[in-house]
């Protein structure tokens, strides 16, 4: 990865190199910045402007220059990091380490500074945990790479939408519907692409995703088309809704508990509930490793002729990982629905699959806590760099970019096992030896 | 032993026009180790894979008597069910889950066994106590055959991490904690140094006085396969030209004229050092 000794590299080479990025550079910039079109009043009309040429071919030459005489430095410089592994004593705290952060999750609504605008921020990054945490499943534990996960958190999010709107079903409930929907889809979907592994899995799994999104448009009898569907249920603690009057027939939180009414709680409500979830969600999946359906989602990931050959059905493991996957995507649409009130199909663009794709590979494949800081940082960190108003998704960019580099494998590539034969108590070894 | 425990009849392998397999029988029997031997390319992989599922066979009958469910007609098996009735295979090119542990890969073998007891997980996430003791069980059948393969102190090592020999043990370490009736091993001593093959040749003898199963051994190495196999069988060109005990195989003429006529040196002086 990191270039060995930069002084061997002789400087005749470093300019040839420089060069030819120049000479790259010139010819790109005749179209992209030597061309101009003008709006003039005998209409619109093509301006040639070359000085910009040599100029941009000059920049990328010492550009170039600069970045392979530093590349090398810095490469030793941040070797360390790249090695760099918890301590043991961190180890021990890693049974606290679940617990802890759902404690810190459930008091960041009542800190001081917790306004609107942070609880909705950790809102969002809990639903991209919960995706992800369903995501981690397939591609990281399965290891099924899957383009299109957006279809399932769409069909989540609209089986929510619908069931409130037309059914005039709770939220709860169309909580339940929307995950159940979401894996039966699941089932339906892994059927046709059992077959399918690698590049053309993902290119199928690209397909699906889209084919739900374009079906989500045109249906507009059933989805509302791009209009999106609106009037979405809340959810309700107990019966009790979170709005300044009551329902007919119903009553408030604030009525019944005394407290003041204010537009917050509905939203600290909704992301104590997500927050729960998917703490659960992600206790199952640490649970579900340690099981045998776990054991052969690994199992399959790392050779499925093997698996095979110790009479594991690879059909059954693929279904199951898929479905378990889309359950967690389609509750995460339903609180998406819940929390915005309102689904429209853009939302669900295969740029929400790369970015949930991302939180997996970013966080290292199957780690639960690499998700969880993947997804922090992905959610997180464009918000803190909007100062930088258009050059924060440059800067985004360039930060994962960094992070592969240093961390190829993930944030959190180390894969935990899932029993350690020195933890294991040997029964009596008297009789078994 | 009257009747076999499996019975292969006829068996033919055709992939377009050429012929794999041509019509071969073979038997194998339980406290037997049953050796099939032939030249290189000469179809033993071949009848391994349509043995255990992974061909399907263009002809003929693989008849495994199975104690408990009866007489099985293999060849009519998805891939995974025939690992299911017990006949469990290794690989010539080893096949391990190599980023899991040494124990996780005993573990997944158990996969059958461990299944029904989670109860569509249901159990083992509530981490009931019926799923708790069907787990230790697991764990120390793992252990058992740790144990015996002397693999008990790179357990908890990831499998891709350990040395050739070790993952060749730990490969059979894997097929015999599924319980198996009918362990095929392909070339089980391929890349081992002389000390690990005796030890391989005293493991399998070990496991044939014990365990009451049949071995099916593909291997190259004479010295091994005269030493500790009770009935060989010979292919060439995917038919079968020979078969009976080590010391009819070592004098027949068929069997000499198909090694010697291979080009391939290492073949001539494996089947020469055998017939010393």
């Amino acid at each position: 990865m990191a270039a060995p000794a930069s002084t061997s590299i002789p400087v005749a080479h470093r300019l040839r190199d420089a060069g030819i990025a120049g000479l790259v550079a010139m010819a790109l910039a005749v179209p992209f910045l030597g061309l101009r079109t003008v709006n003039l009043d005998q209409g619109l009309v093509v301006q040639a402007n070359l000085a910009y040429v040599p100029l941009a071919g000059a920049v990328v030459f010492l550009g170039r220059l600069v970045l392979g005489l530093l590349a090398a430095p810095l490469a030793k410089a941040v070797a360390p990091l790249a090695a760099w592994r918890p301590p043991a004593a961190a180890q021990r705290l890693r049974a606290w380490g679940g617990p802890l952060l759902v404690l810190a999750a459930v008091a960041l609504p009542f800190l001081p500074f917790a306004n609107r605008y942070v609880i909705d921020l950790g809102t969002t990054a809990l639903i991209y945990i919960l995706l992800a945490t369903g995501l981690n499943i397939t591609v990281g534990l399965a290891g099924l790479l899957d383009l299109g996960f957006a279809a399932f958190y769409a069909i989540g999010a609209y089986t929510c939408a619908l069931t409130t709107t037309q059914l005039h079903w709770g939220f709860w409930p169309a909580l339940v519907a929307g995950g159940l929907a979401s894996s039966l889809f699941a089932v339906l979907l892994s059927l046709p692409i059992l077959r399918l592994r690698g590049d053309y899995l993902a290119i199928v799994t690209l397909g699906f995703g889209e084919i739900t999104r374009i079906v989500i448009l045109n249906w507009q009898g059933l989805t509302g088309g791009p209009n999106g569907v609106s009037g979405i249920a809340r959810p309700t603690l107990f019966g009790l809704t979170f709005d300044r009057r009551a329902p007919a027939g119903g009553h408030t939180f604030s009525e019944v508990t005394g407290i003041a009414y204010a537009p917050e709680h509905r939203l600290i409500f909704l992301y104590l509930v997500i927050l729960a979830l998917t703490a659960l969600a992600a206790y199952t999946v640490a649970r579900l490793r340690r099981l045998p359906i776990g054991r052969a989602w690994e199992a399959l990931r790392e050779d499925e002729i093997a698996c095979r050959s110790l009479g594991i059905n690879p059909t059954m493991v693929k279904v199951s990982a898929y479905a378990s996957g889309a359950l967690m995507g389609g509750l995460a649409g339903c609180f998406f629905a819940a929390r915005q009130g309102f689904v429209s199909p853009e939302s669900f663009g295969f740029m929400e699959s790369a970015t949930i794709l991302a939180i997996v590979v970013l966080g290292g494949m199957g780690s639960q806590a690499g998700v969880i800081i993947a997804a922090l940082f992905i959610v997180v960190l464009p918000e803190l760099a909007r100062g930088f108003a258009d050059y924060r998704m440059l800067a985004f960019g360039l930060a994962m970019i960094l992070i592969m580099i240093w961390k190829p494998g993930g944030l959190l590539s180390g894969r935990l096992p899932t029993i350690r034969l020195s933890n294991a108590k040997p029964k009596s070894v008297a009789e078994a030896a | 032993m009257t009747e076999p425990l499996l019975d292969v009849q006829g068996l033919t392998m055709r992939f377009g026009g050429l012929l794999a397999v041509d019509g071969v029988d073979l038997t194998a029997e339980r406290n037997r180790i049953t050796a099939l031997i032939g030249p290189n390319g000469a179809g033993k992989t071949t009848i391994f894979n349509c043995l255990t599922g992974f061909y399907k066979p263009t002809a003929g009958r693989l008849l495994l008597r199975h104690p408990a469910r009866g007489p099985i007609e293999l060849q009519k098996l998805k891939g995974y069910g025939v690992a299911r009735t017990g006949v469990v295979r290794t690989f010539q090119n080893i096949r391990l889950f190599p980023s899991m542990t040494v124990l996780e890969n005993l573990l997944v073998a158990q996969h059958q066994a461990l299944m029904p007891r989670s109860v569509f997980s249901f159990a083992g996430l509530l981490n009931l106590k019926g799923w708790r003791a069907a787990e230790e069980a697991a764990v120390e059948t793992a252990r058992d055959w740790l144990r015996r393969l002397d693999l008990l102190a790179v357990a908890d090592e990831e499998a891709g991490n350990l040395s050739y020999g070790m993952q060749r043990r730990v490969e059979i370490a894997r097929a015999m904690s599924t319980n198996p009736l009918l362990l095929c091993l392909d070339e089980p001593a391929a890349g081992l140094n002389p000390r690990e093959t005796r030890a391989l040749a005293e493991l399998l003898v070990g496991i044939r006085a014990e365990h009451g199963i049949g071995i099916l051994l593909i291997e190259h190495d004479m010295g091994l396969v005269m030493d500790i196999s009770d009935h060989i069988v010979v292919v060439d060109h995917g038919a079968r030209i020979a078969a009976g005990t080590p010391a009819e195989i070592r004098n027949d003429e068929r069997v000499i004229k198909a090694y010697l006529g291979e080009p391939d040196a290492d073949d001539v002086a494996t089947a020469g050092g055998g017939a010393h």
